[in-house]
């Protein structure tokens, strides 16, 4: 398996590493591989990462340190929904188990786990920073906020919907 | 209380849109040019006049840490960056700056990177917080389309250019020698200090680090002035702050108010009380999971200040006020709070990675009524192990909330044990 970044892709790391002084491209490496998790279907297998490295010029083994210190570079495949789930303190006093347990009820997997059919990750995050609509839930890009345990189950099915038809 | 003519966020709630020309007509940009030819020292005056302190926790004097930077170019270029990378649990005031008035961020970064001479800025943005850095960038692109930004930004002389850089899941990035490490493309891990940012920061320029909230409130403080903002709240204490109000109130909010509130108002008044009333309430976390919580009776009278907050063995942190009610079961809520000092340690420091996750474990064994009465000040022992004994403030960030939590609700773990 090798990795190149479409031309798309390759203009936009180009342009990434303009942001940053002149001999300063290691900078760049957390929206790159960013670029790359997107491009291989929300993960990061090594090739990637490689290929990362070598555009930056820096060591393979620091970038491998970056993509595994980082909790939003994953390192294994995730489903096409990712569903991370706030578990923290402000989340957990306004009904986060409720979300969880709903959710491994409807899914039928635990949290950590995905489904058979590779469409759904759910996980337990920690804090997302939006509080104050507690509690939240991020599925790929989206917060969805203030969240009942049958409100995110319609919204499970709406998406799945959606990921089914495209 | 704040009054209405003294509120500096007057689109926090995303009342209308964030746009440059709506903004605009909010007193954003505002002659900019103006204040800057009134010079660096004037700036940096009237901020110290003001007395602001960093709205990101620590509350250092804003003025002070811009004074610390080189006042003569040594041929280093200088840097600001502004933090924005927002976890700490409870907090989700600069979320809404963001996305409902980047604007003023946007003008106030201009400032303060003129005032302390830096021709570059990045915001550092937390990387879930993807749409609202897009937002961001969006109103970026608005005000160097408007010829804000580049340069001669504003017509004022001076090259000013702005990137985002969206960190990817760490809170410690947001420890502001761990935020440069990340910047400079390497794990977010603290840097041994001295030497400070201002004199050895990103790529060993110097720097300085301020908060969104922070930066966003200097516009208004330059064209007010510094003696306004010190009119508010009380000595050293100054000014208003958006408090994130969460947990168990009627109506969860981000309120701007005056320094100084009273907690009792300040929930009352903007998050409609305590669920089923304010005899209902158990505690209180006042200023982000990282601060000691504090008990009913010290709620009925305290103040919402750094100096008040200090007194009563808690802090005020970020302002973000985490209620539980008496349906809480503590032990639980602070174990849950380990886990996440455990889960965001970033394993340099031995004391705090692995006491992190010790504390946890311990925890949730008095969550279930396991363990011995002695294990109680075992745990207190390692808090202060931990406490003091790392590079950066997580140690302290981890160690407080178990703290505070013997320290008022002692009695319950015990009765726990005991089965009672």
């Amino acid at each position: 398996m090798t990795f190149a970044f479409t031309p798309e892709n390759q203009t936009k790391a180009e342009a990434y590493i303009k942001q940053y002084p002149d001999g300063r491209q290691a900078s760049a490496i957390l929206p790159l591989l960013d670029l790359a998790q997107r491009q291989s279907g929300g993960w990061l297998p090594h090739p990637a990462i490689e290929a990362v490295a070598l555009m930056l010029g820096i060591p393979l083994i620091r970038a491998l340190e970056v993509a595994s210190f980082y909790t939003m570079f994953n390192l294994k495949p995730v489903g096409t929904l990712h569903v991370q789930i706030c578990g923290t303190t402000p989340c957990w006093l306004r009904g986060a188990e409720d979300l969880k347990t709903a959710c491994e009820n409807h899914l039928k997997i635990k949290m950590g786990e995905t489904t058979k059919d590779q469409k759904v990750t759910l996980q337990e995050v920690e804090c997302l920073g939006a509080c104050i609509n507690a509690p939240v839930v991020q599925i790929n890009d989206d917060y969805y906020e203030n969240l009942s345990p049958e409100g995110l189950i319609q919204l499970l099915k709406m998406l799945g919907e959606k990921v089914e038809n495209a | 209380m704040l009054k209405s003519e003294n509120n500096i966020f007057t689109n926090l709630h995303g009342q209308k849109p964030f746009h440059l020309k709506v903004a605009k007509s909010r007193g954003d940009w505002d002659a900019t040019k103006t204040l800057i030819q009134k010079g660096k020292d004037w700036i940096i005056q009237e901020i110290k006049a003001s007395d602001l302190r960093g709205r990101s926790g620590a509350g250092f004097s804003t003025g002070m840490k811009w004074s610390f930077m080189p006042k003569e170019n040594d041929g280093r270029p200088h840097y600001l960056i502004v933090n924005a990378d927002e976890s700490e649990p409870g907090t989700c005031k600069d979320r809404d700056i963001l996305r409902f008035e980047p604007h003023r961020l946007i003008e106030g970064t201009l400032l303060a990177g003129f005032a302390i001479g830096a021709h570059i800025a990045y915001i550092y943005v937390r990387g879930e917080y993807y749409n609202e850095a897009k937002i961001l960038q969006a109103a970026i692109d608005e005000a160097y389309q408007a010829g804000l930004l580049g340069k001669n930004a504003a017509k004022s002389g001076w090259d000013f250019d702005i990137h985002i850089h969206k960190g990817a899941g760490a809170y410690i990035c947001g420890e502001e020698s761990a935020l440069l490490e990340s910047l400079e493309g390497k794990k977010g891990m603290p840097r041994l200090k001295p030497p400070f940012p201002a004199a050895f920061g990103l790529y060993g320029c110097p720097t300085t680090v301020n908060n969104v909230e922070t930066i966003a409130v200097v516009p208004t403080i330059l064209r007010r002035g510094g003696a306004w903002f010190a009119g508010l709240g009380r000595p050293h204490n100054t000014g208003s702050k958006i408090f994130s109000i969460t947990g168990h109130v009627n109506k969860p909010c981000n309120i701007e108010e005056e320094m100084g509130i009273p907690l009792r108002d300040l929930i009352e008044k903007h998050a409609e009380g305590v669920r089923g009333g304010w005899n209902n309430l158990k505690a209180v976390i006042p200023g982000g999971s990282s601060v000691p919580l504090i008990s009913k009776d010290v709620c009925d009278t305290v103040l919402m200040d750094f100096d008040s907050l200090k007194d009563v063995h808690s802090a005020l942190g970020t302002g973000a006020v985490i209620v539980m009610d008496k349906s809480t079961d503590i032990i639980k809520a602070v174990a849950r709070l380990s886990k996440f000092y455990m889960h965001e340690s970033c394993g340099q420091c031995t004391p705090c990675r692995e006491g992190t996750g010790w504390m946890w474990r311990m925890l949730e064994r008095f969550v279930k009524g396991e363990g011995q009465i002695e294990d109680i000040d075992l745990l207190e022992e390692v808090t202060h192990q931990i406490e003091g004994h790392t590079i950066c403030g997580l140690g302290e960030a981890a160690a407080w909330p178990v703290q505070g939590l013997i320290r008022h609700f002692r009695h319950e773990i015990e009765n726990r044990i005991k089965g009672v």
